[in-house]
């Protein structure tokens, strides 16, 4: 056994039990080993078994699984060996355990401080009033606002970025000489993920801890890792060091992870030569939850002067954060939620408002799809059921008509006509995500609106489907919306963008306008969040630097709502006066004080 | 900045009582009127009634107006209510003496015999509903699981029989027949209610246990909990430290359910056993048609339950901390 | 269908597997019972008041002499038709009315919901026995009370179940397509919340046996001559002090019936949360 070796597994294999009773594995014939100080990351999709794997490395394995064979050597301890009691004193002590959400791995009913320095506590390592300064000094390392109350404060208080960070700082309190991280960042925005990553590396990694870090994210595997593990259905594809995994992968599977993690751009079909009417357009759209107050605004404002037009047979993407209210934009186009002010305009006719007064065909024309196909398609009913319905209710198809229709349906979304009477519940993510299409698609629709039609499905099944959906648009010519929060995904297939910001219209243009500098702040910032597919990107990036201190703000209502976040912020400037709304050469349209010359230098 | 932020938290947590307190004694308004009308309206008359079909109009016409049924309903509404909020709800038609005295002499019984009987159920119940929780899917926690779901389904006046047979016919310990007055020492009387006790808390143990577990183990499936058991928290630690702050609300919940049920559910235990309390004498108020005692009984059955809904509320506000401290 | 209901029924835990037994021997007993009285449910057949257990009958006699069998087979049908009928009707009353005011909209969802609430907030019991006061308890009048009596408890669990559903996507995707209110009440929301219903369905039927046997043994349910298991516990509450079999005997079959419910829904495992009896 070599002495340099920190961390060694050895044929481990994780088991369950089924509803039958039968016993299977989870993880099986698991090796690998890593020294001090070295950072080894576990990648796969989901269900491929990273988690099961991380939390053996603490000798857990969850209700109704059970470590089963092979060895987990930490240090001078075998994992498999030890009972509960030993097992007790090494968790949170030496090896602690940094969850994937922090959100709901926080106890909400007491206070961080409470048990950021419980680990030190419970294993008597420290008096409480020294755990509590190195708590806030922890804090501080973290880039936390208010290190010194923060702990003060309930869950239900801070960001999911800020736990995340919280979370390693608990992990961190006992100097742990091993860290699993398990997916710290895939709950996180973008924006957020850069400034957490780059907590972690600072805080985590620099103290010379031993790490495990699970992901399903190659390009942010690569800031991070020496090693990388691929893994599939439990069992181990390629290992080895993380610049040949990145750069010279063997393995079919790491190839195919790898290029579904490149989205590559679409060419546009070409654009049928209709009069360029408009097929969509909305004008001056405010909207919101709650009563409409006297000013017009909800009581929760979301939207703020929407304007946009979708061509006849293109496609718009819509890209923001979550929260910035880009399903909101569908559901008031759909009618599911009426505007405050504004109008949609469908082929040059207004919309009415609400659900009520659409008219059946008004209906037909706009179609919904939802990101979550799980929650979308109705758990009670068939497959066939589920695209008869539209068939019968559109267009008044019944009886064999519709069933061979419906067959026609699943021969243009690639699924076997063997499923027609499959119930909901037995397919797969990216077979329910096909059968959620096709429902639109049976009502002969104009526009469909998907809402992050892939954000739910793992890498490569994604890629099937935004690659079945360029297909359908350009054997149907079909006009879509596509909202997403994956700038890559909306540059790779989309004509026009949108860029949201809490609500706002930042930054609109043609696809190309967002290739190229300069760009508004924000999709600056968003732009380069993306972390890179090599080491070192997360060093060079400029994204998320800390914005210029500005005096006091307006109150204003209509101030640059990015102005807390923004890096080029000009102070008397953007703190007092609302931003306009000013084109670009490269052809966008920016609302920033900012024009082509000021932005240039960023 | 937390301590400003504590404060707010914590006027609008009195606000939240407050409202929450409202709330309640519109219900209760509510809750009269339904009972009034049930009671006065709909039945018919009751001055026909009392005096039977042979009397003639002129007859009943004078009762009626004698007992005040001529005057319109929503007169006779606000002058009941306004009777029982002033302590007056009337007379007792069959007892012949206001309904006040009556309820005077039989509420104590009653309120005595719930404490009684939730000082021996609460302890136990907490302890096998946590206990099952922490065992659970295991021998223990299966086998009571069968005992608490077998005895919620139970009607009393078996778990009653069963305990008669047990420990006045088979052991002669107690008296089958509950004995309760002001001039017993505490010895014979606690004697006396030994029997009503153990019924009404079999039952109520059976129901706060299950409950109890269920809002356990509701928060041992969060990935706090895990992340505890991964910080290297002791079982026990974690059930007192970490699952009972989030774990409270529900169960003073599942408290304040049974104990309204020693109350008002209590009627057949007392029926059985013959104890002089309030539900038997609402059975009395039933069998006789005394409406106005039966209206009485009824609002108190009902103000307890609002109150200890109230108590529960209450508490699960003050235990959140997003209500707490907003 | 059959032959997937014996695979599921094989498939229950022990317990489950009791439950279900006694549940179908209580459904033979309510339906087929009264052909297999030994003796005429009102004659008094044997010579001693409060009887053991005999070769002639089997369960002793009554306080009149009465064969306990015979009565007992005969109680059990109403116990259990009552029961049943005021349970369907009080889950029927009380989903219905979920459902409208899920899709319904805050017009209709508040009002019916504050009234539902209020109602839920006078204990059962003492609901009933305001009922029975106010209206008497023939058979039909006794299955309307308990049956109104447990309408808010259905309706608020169907109204939690079917306001979730009523936001999940599909069924903003069928509110998007146009559909109407109905079709997303019964094609949408429905389907999804049956097994929940159908726990809680057996809930109430549990309650509702409690609370006429309660009734009964009251004096205030079921009248004579017509006589449900509780009834009988009633007539023979002078054999307490010496636990007759009289008494015994119905007082478990109520149990064995009730419990037997219980037993089946939290095999099947999707136990609804009710407010107790
Ligand atoms: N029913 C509602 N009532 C009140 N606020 C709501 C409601 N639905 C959404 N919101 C708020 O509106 C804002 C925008 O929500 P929306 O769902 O449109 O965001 P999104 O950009 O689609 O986010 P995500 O990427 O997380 O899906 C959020 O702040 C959200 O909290
Ligand atoms: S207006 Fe000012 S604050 Fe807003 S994005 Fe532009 S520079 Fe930043
Ligand atoms: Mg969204």
């Amino acid at each position: 056994m070599s002495e340099a070796l920190h961390v060694e597994v050895k044929g481990l294999t994780v088991t369950a039990r089924n509803a039958a009773g039968e016993v299977f594995p989870i993880v099986s014939g698991i090796d690998f080993a890593l020294k001090r100080g070295e950072v080894l990351a576990l990648i796969g999709e989901s269900g491929s078994g990273k988690t099961t794997i991380a939390l053996t490395l603490l000798g857990h394995a969850r209700p109704g699984a059970t470590i089963a064979g092979g060895s987990i050597r930490v240090g001078e301890h075998d994992l498999t060996r030890l009972d509960r009691a030993a097992l007790a004193q090494l968790r949170g002590n030496r090896i602690a355990y940094i969850a994937q959400s922090a959100a709901s791995a926080f106890n909400p009913s007491r206070t961080i401080m409470d048990q950021v320095i419980e680990p030190a506590l419970i294993h008597d390592l420290m008096p409480r009033a020294q755990a509590e300064a190195k708590a806030v000094e922890l804090f501080r390392a973290l880039a936390l606002p208010f290190p010194d109350t923060i702990g003060a404060r309930y869950p239900h208080q801070l960001s999911g970025g800020q736990l995340q960070r919280l979370m390693a700082a608990m992990a961190l309190i006992t100097d742990p000489e091993l860290v699993i991280l398990d997916e710290p960042t895939t709950a996180l925005d973008v924006t957020t993920q850069i400034e957490v990553l780059r907590a972690f590396k600072a805080v985590v990694l620099e103290r010379g801890a031993t790490a495990i870090y699970v992901s399903h994210d190659l390009a942010v595997v690569a800031q991070m890792a020496d090693q990388i593990v691929v893994l599939s259905q439990g069992r181990i594809r390629e290992a080895g060091a993380a610049a040949q995994i990145l750069h010279a992968p063997a393995d079919d599977y790491t190839k195919t992870l790898m290029a579904a993690a490149r989205p590559a751009i679409r060419p546009a079909p070409e654009k049928i030569a209709l009069p360029a009417a408009p097929l969509l357009e909305i004008r001056g759209m405010t909207a919101g939850y709650g009563k409409i107050g006297k000013d017009g605004r909800p009581r929760i404002p979301v939207l703020r002067d929407i304007n946009l037009t979708i061509e006849r047979g293109a496609t718009l993407g819509v890209i923001g954060e979550s929260g910035s209210g880009k399903s909101t934009i569908a559901r008031v186009i759909a009618g599911l939620l009426p505007p405050a002010s504004g109008q949609v305009l469908l082929d040059g006719e207004a919309l009415p408002p609400g659900l009520q007064g659409r008219s059946r065909d008004q209906f037909r024309r706009v179609q919904l799809v939802f990101q979550n196909a799980d929650t979308a398609l109705n758990p009670a009913h068939s497959v066939g059921r589920i695209l008869a319905r539209p068939l019968a209710f559109y267009h008044g198809l019944k009886g064999n008509a519709a069933r061979m229709r419906v067959l026609e349906l699943l021969d243009l979304i690639r699924l076997p006509a063997t499923l027609i009477d499959r119930p909901i519940g037995g397919l797969s993510g990216g077979q329910k995500q096909r059968i959620n299409l096709a429902r639109a698609l049976a009502a002969d629709p104009q526009l469909i609106l998907c809402d992050e039609v892939t954000s739910a499905l793992d890498t490569v099944v994604g890629a099937a489907i935004l690659e079945l959906m360029a297909e359908l648009r350009r054997e149907l010519g079909i006009t879509t919306m596509f909202i997403s929060h994956d700038i890559s995904t909306v540059r790779a297939i989309c004509d026009d963008i949108l860029v949201l910001y809490s609500g706002t219209m930042v930054e609109t243009g043609p696809r190309t306008a967002f290739g190229v500098a300069p760009f508004h702040p924000y999709t600056d910032l968003l732009i380069g969040s993306v972390p890179e597919m090599r080491a070192g990107w997360l060093e060079e990036s400029h994204a998320g630097a800390a914005p210029p201190p500005i005096g006091e703000i307006s109150d204003h209502p209509d101030l640059c709502r990015f102005l807390p976040r923004c890096a080029a912020r000009v102070d008397g400037l953007c703190n007092t006066t609302p931003p306009p709304r000013r084109p670009l050469t490269k052809g966008s349209q920016i609302l920033c004080h900012h024009g082509d010359e000021s932005l240039c230098p960023l | 900045m937390a301590g400003a932020s504590t404060r707010s938290g914590m006027s609008a947590a009195l606000t939240l009582i407050g409202k929450r307190f409202a709330s309640s004694l519109l219900t209760l308004l509510l809750v009269s009127m339904t009972i009034f009308v049930i009671a006065q309206l709909l039945p018919g008359d009751a001055a026909q009634e009392a005096l039977g079909q042979s009397a003639t109009p002129e007859q009943v016409a004078a009762l009626r107006h004698e007992m005040g049924l001529d005057r319109p309903a929503h007169v006779r509404y606000v002058s009941w209510l306004a009777g029982m909020v002033s302590g007056d709800p009337g007379q007792s038609l069959v007892a012949n003496m206001p309904v006040s005295e009556v309820i005077a002499e039989r509420l104590p019984n009653s309120l005595l015999l719930a404490a009684l009987s939730a000082l021996v159920a609460v302890p136990v119940a907490l302890a096998i509903g946590i206990g099952s929780a922490m065992n659970r899917g295991g021998r223990i926690d299966r086998a009571l699981n069968i005992v608490t779901l077998s005895m919620v389904a139970v009607p009393e006046f078996l778990v009653a029989t069963i305990a008669v047979l047990i420990f006045s016919v088979k052991l002669r310990w107690l008296p089958s027949i509950a004995m309760a007055s002001s001039d017993m020492g505490w010895g014979d009387y606690l004697r006396g209610v030994a029997m009503p006790i153990l019924t009404l808390s079999v039952i109520v143990i059976a129901q706060m246990a299950r409950m109890t577990r269920a809002a356990v183990i509701d928060q041992m499936d969060r990935p706090y909990v895990e992340m505890a058991v991964l910080k290297g928290v002791a079982p026990v630690r974690i059930v007192l430290r970490h699952i009972m702050p989030n774990a409270i609300a529900p169960i003073v919940n599942a408290m304040a359910l049974s104990l309204s049920y020693l109350l008002g559910g209590a009627v057949i235990v007392e029926t059985i056993f013959n104890y002089p309390g309030l539900a038997s004498l609402m059975v009395n108020a039933v069998t006789s048609r005394d409406m106005p005692l039966l209206q009485a009984c009824a609002m108190i059955f009902c103000a307890a339950y609002l109150i200890l809904m109230l108590i529960a509320d209450v508490t699960a506000i003050l235990a959140n901390p997003r209500l707490r401290a907003q | 269908m059959m032959a997937s209901a014996f695979q599921r029924a094989k498939a229950l835990p022990v317990s489950g597997k009791v439950g279900l037994a006694l549940v179908i021997f209580w459904l033979a007993v309510a339906v087929f019972g009264p052909m297999l009285a030994p003796y005429p449910v009102g004659a008094f057949v044997a010579y001693d008041v409060f009887d053991g257990q005999s070769a002639k009958h089997w369960l002793g006699s009554d306080y009149l002499g009465r064969d306990v069998l015979s009565r007992l087979l005969s109680g059990a049908r109403y116990t259990v038709g009552l029961a049943a009928a005021a349970a369907l009707l009080a889950s029927t009353t009380g989903t219905a009315l979920a459902l409208t005011a899920a899709v319904g909209g805050a017009k209709v969802d508040e009002p019916l919901s504050r009234f539902m609430d209020m109602l839920i907030s006078i204990p059962s019991k003492i609901f009933s026995l305001v009922l029975v006061a106010a209206f008497g308890s023939s058979l039909g009048l006794l299955l309307l009370i308990a049956a109104f009596t447990y309408v808010p408890g259905n309706y608020r669990i169907a109204r939690a179940l079917a306001v979730n559903l009523a936001q999940m996507d599909y069924v903003q995707v069928a509110r998007a397509r146009g559909e109407g209110r109905f079709h997303i009440a019964i094609a949408e929301i429905l389907p999804n919340m049956i097994h929940p219903l159908l726990a809680d369905f057996g809930l109430r039927f549990v309650f509702i046996v409690l609370l006429l046997s309660g009734l009964s043994f009251l004096g205030l349910g079921v009248q004579p001559p017509d006589a449900d298991l509780g009834s009988l516990v009633r007539e023979n509450i002078s054999g307490l002090g010496e636990g007759a079999l009289a008494i015994l005997a119905p007082a478990v079959a109520i149990a064995t019936l009730t419990v037997g419910v219980n037993l089946l829904i939290d095999a099947i495992g999707f136990s609804g949360k009710g407010k107790g009896r």
